[in-house]
C-alpha cells in the first residue's frame, strides 16, 4: 500500500492499465513528453513510447474523432481534453459519434473510450476551465460519466472505465488532485460503474452529492452532528450517468429527508435527476421536499468571486437546517 | 494525364537582420522618425509591462498571465499597422496590442484577475476582451470583418492566435468564410515555436504555417516576427489590402516567447534546451531595433533608463486604478447574464441576498 493523491492514482491507473493491454493508448494536448498540464500522465511516454503515449496539435474535435476512429480499429483510447471547458469544441464527436457508435453500427462498433479530463471550481483558473458541464452529459444517451472524489476510487473507478466497452467520461476535480492523500493498494482493483457510495452514515438526512462537493457535505455533516446533535447520511454518487438510484432510495426510506449538494449550475443537472428518481422511486418516505444546494443559474464567474459562488459548508448546513423545519 | 492545376508560394519577409542592418531596403516602410522612435517605446514598455506582471503574479496582486517577453516585435509592429477604427480580436497572450488600441491597462490588470470590469472596453475602443478558447475568435473575426463590409466602412480586423491554434478546424473555418466573403481580415499567427509544450514540428506536418492560408484562397505570408519594421510591413500590406476591398490575408510571425506558457505553473526546461533559448536570444527584437535607431541617432541608452522610469510609473498608476475598483458581486453576475433577470434568476438572487421567499 501507499499514500497517494488523487493524481498519483491516476497516473498508476494509467500505467497499470498500459503495462496490461497493449490496445490502450494515452494521448491529447502536452501529455507526451510534458506530462500532462497536471502531471496526470508524467512518465508514461517514457515507459510506454511515443506510439502509446502521444501529443496531439491542439485540436480537441481532432483528439476525440481520432479516438473514434482508433475504436473502430480495435484500439481502447484514453484521451484527455486538456480542461473540461474546451469540451464545447468536441461535443459533436463525443455526443453525436462516440456515443451513438455502437447503435448506428448495430453493434458491429462500439468504443471504448475513457475520455478523461481535468474540471471544477475554487482553483482560480481563466474563464471555461472549471466549468462543471457534467449535466451536459447526463443528457446525451451513450455515455458513462464518472467523477471520483478521493484516490482510492479515482483508481479503481479509472480501471473499470478503461476495461468498459462503451465511452466513458472520467472527470478529475482539480481541487482534489493534490488536496489529500490516501492508502491506495499497488494491486489492480475495480469499482463498478453506476454504484454509488455512503461515506457517511446517518439517520436524519441524506446526503446526496459527488466531486469535491462530497468532502464539503461531509465536513458540514459533522458541524451540524456537533451543533444540533443530528446525522445526515452522505452519498458520493461516484457515477452520475448512470445514477445509482438504489442506494440513494434505501437511505431516503431510512430518513425521509434529503438535499442534494452540486457544484454545477441549478437547472436540470444532475440534482434535478436525482430529485425526479427520488419522487419515482421513494416519494411515500419523503417527510419533506428534497431541497438543492447549488449556485444560481449564472456562467462560472469569473475568479474573483468563485469563493461566493460555489456551495460551502455553511450552504449545506443551511440546508440540512431548512429541510428539517419543512 | 497530370498536369498542374495550380501553384503558389509562400514570401518571406523580413526588413532588418539580427544586428538591425536593413536587408531590404524596398520594403522598409516609410515611417517618421518619431513614428520609430513610438515602435522603440512601445516594445520597451511591453518588456517592462511583462517583467512586473510576472511579479505580480508571482506574489498573487495578478490572477491569469501569459508571458509575451520576445514577441514584442510581432505584437506592437502587427498593431501599428492598424487605425483605430479597425477591429483587434486577441487571444489571451495579446494584452499588449489590445493595450495599444485602446484598451487601458487598469482594465487588463482586472481582466487578469478575473474582475468582470476587464471585460468591459471603453465604448469608442474596438477591441473584445481576450479569448480563451484556441481558435474561437478566428471565426469571430469572419463575421466582424464582414460586418465593416456590410456597413460599408472602410475599417479592418485583425486577430491573432498562436501555432497551435492554426490546428483547429475554426482556424480554417474562420480563414475560409473570410475569404468567401471578402472580408476585410487579417489573420496574424504568432509562430512563437510552442503550443504549451508541443513543439511546432509536432503540431503539423506542414512546412510554414502560413502555406495553411492557401487552402483558404486567401494569401499567405511568412515574416521575421523579431523584426518589428518587418512585421510592420507585411501587416501594413495585407491591412492596406483588405481596406481597399481585396480580401483579407494571414500572416505568420516566426518569433519565440522566453518565459513560460503561463504564469500557471509551465516549465519550460521540460521541451526546450538552453541552446534553443540562446540561439532565439540572440534575434531579440529589442536589442536589433535599439541597433537601427541608434545607427541613425534616434534613441539613446539615456533615453530608454527614461522611458523604463516612466513605464513603471504607468504601471503603478494603473494597479492602483485597478485595486481602487469596487469588487464583483454575485448578484452583479445574475444581472448580467440577461437584459432582464429572467424569473427563475430574480428568485435566485433573492434567496442570496435573502431579499423574499423562495
Ligand atoms: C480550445 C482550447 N483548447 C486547449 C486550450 C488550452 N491551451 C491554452 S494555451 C494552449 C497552447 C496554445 O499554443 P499556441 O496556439 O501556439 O499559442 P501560444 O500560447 O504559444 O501563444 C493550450 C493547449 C485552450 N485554451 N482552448
Amino acid at each position: 500500500m501507499a499514500q497517494m493523491t488523487m493524481i498519483q492514482a491516476i497516473t498508476h491507473a494509467l500505467d497499470l492499465e498500459l503495462a496490461r493491454d497493449e490496445k490502450v493508448l494515452v494521448f491529447g494536448e502536452d501529455v507526451g513528453n510534458n506530462g500532462g498540464v497536471f502531471r496526470a500522465t508524467e512518465g508514461l511516454q517514457k515507459k510506454y513510447g511515443e506510439e502509446r503515449v502521444f501529443d496531439t496539435p491542439l485540436a480537441e474535435s481532432g483528439i476525440i474523432g481520432l479516438a473514434n476512429g482508433l475504436a473502430i480499429q480495435g484500439f481502447r483510447p484514453v484521451p484527455e481534453i486538456q480542461f473540461f471547458g474546451f469540451v464545447f469544441e468536441a461535443f459533436d464527436q463525443i455526443a453525436s459519434q462516440i456515443a451513438r457508435l455502437r447503435y448506428r453500427s448495430g453493434g458491429r462498433y462500439y468504443a471504448p473510450v475513457t475520455i478523461r479530463s481535468p474540471f471544477g471550481g475554487g482553483v482560480r483558473t481563466p474563464e471555461l476551465h472549471s466549468d462543471s458541464l457534467e449535466g451536459l452529459f447526463l443528457q446525451t444517451p451513450g455515455v458513462k460519466v464518472v467523477i471520483p472524489s478521493t484516490p482510492y476510487d479515482a483508481k479503481g473507478l479509472l480501471l473499470s472505465a478503461i476495461r468498459d466497452n462503451d465511452p466513458v467520461i472520467f472527470l478529475e476535480h482539480m481541487r482534489l488532485y493534490r488536496s489529500f492523500r490516501q492508502e491506495v493498494p499497488e494491486e489492480e482493483y475495480t469499482i463498478p460503474l453506476g454504484q454509488a457510495n455512503v461515506v457517511r452514515e446517518g439517520k436524519d438526512v441524506t446526503i446526496v452529492t459527488y466531486g469535491a462537493m462530497v468532502g464539503v457535505s461531509q465536513k458540514a455533516a459533522d458541524a451540524w452532528a456537533k451543533d444540533k446533535g443530528l446525522e445526515a447520511e452522505v452519498i458520493d454518487l461516484r457515477t452520475i450517468s448512470p445514477i445509482d438510484i438504489d442506494t440513494i432510495t434505501e437511505s431516503v426510506k431510512k430518513t425521509g429527508r434529503a438535499i442534494v449538494v452540486q457544484e454545477a449550475q441549478r437547472s436540470a443537472g444532475v440534482g434535478a435527476e436525482v430529485i425526479a428518481q427520488i419522487n419515482e422511486h421513494a416519494i411515500y418516505h419523503l417527510e419533506a421536499p428534497v431541497l438543492r444546494v447549488t449556485p444560481p443559474d449564472t456562467v462560472y464567474p469569473f475568479g474573483m468571486i468563485e469563493d461566493e459562488w460555489l456551495p460551502t459548508q455553511h450552504s449545506v448546513v443551511a440546508a440540512l437546517n431548512k429541510v428539517m423545519s419543512l | 494525364m497530370s498536369k498542374t492545376v495550380s501553384e503558389h508560394t509562400v514570401p518571406y519577409v523580413q526588413v532588418l537582420d539580427e544586428n538591425g542592418n536593413v536587408t531590404d531596403n524596398e520594403l522598409l516602410p516609410n515611417l517618421t522618425d518619431d513614428q520609430l522612435r513610438e515602435l522603440m517605446k512601445r516594445m520597451v514598455f511591453t518588456r517592462i509591462l511583462d517583467q512586473r506582471a510576472i511579479k505580480l503574479t508571482r506574489q498573487g496582486r495578478l490572477g491569469f498571465y501569459a508571458p509575451v517577453s520576445g514577441q514584442e516585435a510581432s505584437m506592437i509592429g502587427s498593431e501599428f499597422a492598424t487605425e483605430k477604427e479597425d477591429f483587434v480580436v486577441p487571444g489571451y497572450r495579446d494584452l499588449p496590442q489590445s493595450l495599444y488600441h485602446g484598451y487601458p491597462l487598469y482594465k487588463l490588470f482586472l481582466y487578469s484577475r478575473g474582475h468582470q470590469e476587464g471585460g468591459r472596453v471603453p465604448e469608442d475602443v474596438n477591441v473584445i476582451m481576450p479569448q480563451i478558447i484556441i481558435g474561437a475568435q478566428i471565426v469571430q473575426t469572419a463575421g466582424i470583418a464582414l460586418g465593416f463590409k456590410l456597413k460599408g466602412e472602410k475599417h479592418v480586423t485583425i486577430t491573432y492566435t498562436g501555432d497551435g491554434g492554426t490546428s483547429q478546424g475554426d482556424f480554417y473555418e474562420g480563414m475560409n468564410f473570410a475569404g468567401a466573403y471578402q472580408a476585410p481580415a487579417v489573420f496574424f499567427v504568432q509562430n512563437n515555436q510552442y503550443a504549451i509544450s508541443v513543439p511546432r514540428e509536432k503540431q503539423t506536418a506542414a512546412e510554414t504555417l502560413a502555406q495553411k492560408a492557401i487552402a483558404a484562397g486567401i494569401p499567405g505570408v511568412q515574416v521575421d516576427g523579431m523584426d518589428i519594421l518587418g512585421v510592420y510591413a507585411a501587416t501594413k500590406q495585407a491591412v492596406d489590402r483588405a481596406r481597399a476591398g481585396e480580401g483579407p490575408t494571414m500572416i505568420e510571425a516566426v518569433t519565440f516567447r522566453y518565459g513560460p506558457h503561463t504564469m500557471s505553473g509551465d516549465d519550460p526546461t521540460r521541451y526546450r534546451t538552453k541552446e534553443t533559448e540562446a540561439t532565439w536570444e540572440k534575434r531579440d527584437p529589442l536589442v536589433r531595433f535599439r541597433s537601427y535607431l541608434q545607427a541613425k541617432g534616434l534613441w539613446t541608452d539615456e533615453e530608454e533608463q527614461q522611458f523604463i522610469e516612466e513605464a513603471k510609473d504607468t504601471i503603478n498608476d494603473a494597479l492602483k486604478q485597478a485595486d481602487a475598483v469596487e469588487k464583483m458581486t454575485i448578484e452583479g453576475l445574475i444581472d448580467a447574464m440577461f437584459e432582464e433577470p429572467t424569473a427563475t434568476l430574480k428568485r435566485q438572487r433573492a434567496e442570496i441576498t435573502g431579499e423574499g421567499a423562495n
